[in-house]
């Protein structure tokens, strides 16, 4: 019996949280996989109907817009979020005196939640309360910063926010990766004369390189499923010049009793998230093996 | 111990409320939650309780009534539906055709609905013949507000017509006033597009366009006229509108920045609350051109069991449409009584202007039902209608571009 135990008490332990995500995880992707191939509008149906759900999808110019907007948003806010991660990382690291008080204040944004950051930013962006209006205040009136009020540039103010308070974290991933580094290599190297840049660039980065790949999956992960920031900063507006594919579900199954449609926005929103993070899982199941 | 005290009173209670004499019980999902609103919900509540009825109240904030589908979508799929819900227009018919609405005929044929009613409104209230839920206000929502003060020191008239609209702002804009207080998010930019299109289309065009949804009528030129008067009217609101909330639009007009607004008469408790007074600092009139474009707020009945819920619903349904709460819950809201037959002595002058259009409108076929705030169509439609609403609104889209997207956007909405 206490053999029985022995053996079987991580299964016993593990299968509460296994039938949860079982069931609410992969349950309802089954769920919601089934609805999108129906005409469910108001209320779920469950009589199969074929692919129309998707190809009034990809017919709607509002959901082109969205889908565009993601890529746009997610290469923008991931590509510049982990550089700017990277140079403040390589920066604090450079034995500065303060290093423990600059760190706390470059996580902080972090803390905040994304309603927050997104209406302090509303209010930062507004031509006519914050930036745009205080350096006018200076006597510069020809100054503009309107791009929260431009359709076509308001997405990058909320790269712009994303950024803001992502950058930070990104920073803390980096550092802790810098700190990993084993540092016999980097006195050897320091001792043969090689100059510091060459140090990060030919050594640290590249031993680096699962740091980045998980600050990439993070960001990635936050890029697709973006859905306060949109809310509080610009509303999806102007027009829908800044709806990303979350917010255009939202739309379809809450505002306007289209549930059939919002599930086939859910559909491709998932989608995109496999084919960033299976070939991630392929290469760590694959390393492990090895 | 204790639950057996609870189960024998439940028990005993199933007892009473099975005998004869059922006491009215309603659970009541809505969502009028901000202050007038709450108020007006609670001359009910009292009124209710008056009559010997217990009242639960589920009050669901959130989303502009969003949060309280949801509540509601999730109860009737556990097969719990509350007993009367805060519903409107063709979502009514939608949840009758799900099969979860109650008949509640034999109280409207016994209070004469049919006559004290207008006939559009009452449309709203039937599924297939049957009475289904209760009318409780009608707000106009083809408004043009304006500050009394600015319009007199600049010679301008309330404009009648919408080429004395823009040659009005014309004015306006080279006295250095922002002609039209606006906000950039979609249902304002709906509100605004429909009282253009009533005024252009006129009411039978607009009938055909955003209730039948007519594909002549939405592709034809004088549509291409309602986007290009939008195009117009872009240029009358200031640079900073994105976002900008309705009633921040509303004191623009009200402290003089700004002359007109375009909005439902909610904008007049805004006024009201203000202190201003209707035809002295502010001015209503009905948006340029002949008709009528209502927002009604009702109450849905759904099928529930057990006689003191359906005592309940009926009373309620008694209640809403009765002459004492359409009058008191009407003046606290800023609408005015679905019913025709209230004495309006208590209510402002744009209150009885209101009322008097709409007896008017409903005599000569033109009492409609607004799109924007969902009396006309259903989601999925009136969606795709603001979707290129809005774009064309936020853009540089010509107006040609912007029907022929109207007319695919409600090909594909389907």
């Amino acid at each position: 019996m206490i053999k029985w135990l022995e053996e079987n008490t991580p299964k016993l332990v593990l299968a509460p949280s296994f039938i949860a995500v079982l069931i609410f995880v992969y349950g309802f992707i089954a769920w919601t996989a089934w609805v999108s191939l129906t005409r469910s509008r108001l209320l779920p149906k469950y009589e199969i109907e074929g692919f129309i759900q998707y190809e009034r999808l990809f017919a709607s110019p509002r959901w082109e817009t969205a889908f565009g907007n993601l890529f746009v948003f997610g290469t923008l806010f991931i590509v510049i979020a982990m550089v700017l991660g990277l140079a403040l990382a390589i920066l604090l690291d450079q034995n500065i005196r303060t290093e423990g008080a600059i760190r706390t204040i470059y996580l902080y944004p972090m803390a905040l939640s994304m309603i927050v950051t997104g209406t302090a930013w509303k209010w930062i962006l507004n031509p006519g309360l914050g930036l745009e209006a205080m350096v006018r205040g200076w006597g510069f009136e020809n100054f503009t910063f309107d791009w929260l009020v431009d359709p076509d540039k308001a997405i990058y103010t909320i790269v712009l926010a994303a950024i803001w308070q992502s950058s930070g974290f990104v920073m803390a991933l980096f550092l802790a990766g810098l700190r990993s580094v084993d540092g016999e290599i980097i006195k050897a190297a320091q001792v043969d004369g090689i100059p510091t840049w060459r140090v990060y660039t030919a050594i640290i980065i590249p031993a680096m390189a699962p740091i980045f790949l998980s600050a990439f999956i993070v960001l990635s992960h936050l890029a697709v499923k973006s859905f306060d920031l949109v809310i509080a900063l610009t509303g999806g507006g102007p027009g829908y010049a800044t709806d990303l594919p979350a917010t255009y579900m939202y739309a379809m199954a809450f505002s306007r009793g289209d549930i059939g449609q919002a599930a086939s926005s859910a559909m491709i929103m998932m989608l995109v998230v496999f084919s960033i993070v299976v070939p991630y899982l392929y290469s760590e199941l694959r390393s492990k093996d090895g | 111990m204790n639950t057996y005290v609870t189960g024998a009173v439940s028990a005993l209670s199933m007892i009473v409320a099975t005998s004869a004499l059922a006491e009215p019980t309603a659970e009541v999902l809505h969502y009028w939650t901000s202050g007038g609103e709450a108020k007006s919900v609670a001359v009910l509540q009292k009124e209710f309780a008056d009559k010997g009825g217990s009242w639960t109240d589920m009050p669901v904030a959130g989303g502009g009534g969003d949060a309280a589908m949801t509540a509601l979508r999730a109860r009737v799929l556990s097969g719990n539906a509350p007993t009367a819900v805060q519903l409107k227009g063709p979502a009514i018919q939608e949840w009758y055709e799900e099969g979860v609405l109650a008949d509640i005929s034999s109280v409207a044929e016994a209070n004469d609905w049919e006559t004290v009613l207008p006939a559009s409104i009452a449309g709203h209230m039937k599924c297939e013949g049957t009475w289904c839920a209760a009318p409780v206000n009608v707000h106009r929502v083809d408004w043009i507000w304006a500050n009394a003060e600015v319009l007199n020191a600049n010679g301008i008239e309330m404009p009648t017509t919408w080429d004395e609209f823009n040659a009005a702002a014309d004015k306006l804009q080279e006295a250095g006033i922002i002609p039209l207080a606006h906000g950039g998010q979609a249902w304002q930019d709906a509100t605004i597009f429909e009282a253009v299109a009533l005024g252009i289309l006129g009411p039978d065009g607009y009938r055909k366009a955003f209730v039948e949804l007519d594909n002549e009528t939405l592709t034809s030129d004088a549509m291409i006229a309602v986007f290009d008067q939008m195009r117009t009217l872009r240029g009358y609101v200031d640079s900073n509108f994105s976002g900008r909330d309705w009633n921040l639009a509303t004191s623009m007009v009200m402290n003089g920045e700004a002359a007109f607004q375009i909005m439902g008469d909610w904008a007049k408790g805004e006024f009201m609350a203000a202190g201003k007074v209707p035809g002295e600092d502010f001015l209503c009139a009905s948006a340029p051109g002949e008709g009528f474009l209502y927002n009604v707020d009702s109450f849905a009945m759904f099928d529930v069991d057990g006689d003191d819920k359906k005592a309940g619903q009926e009373l309620l349904a008694e209640l809403v449409v009765g002459q004492n709460f359409q009058k008191v819950f009407n003046l606290n809201k800023g609408s005015i009584p679905a019913r025709t037959d209230v004495a309006l002595d208590e209510f402002d002058d744009c209150a009885r202007l209101s009322a008097d259009d709409m007896q008017a409108s409903s005599d000569s076929d033109a009492l409609l039902p607004s799109y924007a705030h969902g009396m006309a169509l259903r989601g999925a439609q009136a969606g795709a209608i603001t979707d290129v609403v809005t774009a064309h609104f936020n853009s540089d889209m010509s107006s040609a571009d912007a029907v022929q997207m109207l007319a695919d956007g409600i090909a594909n909405s389907m």
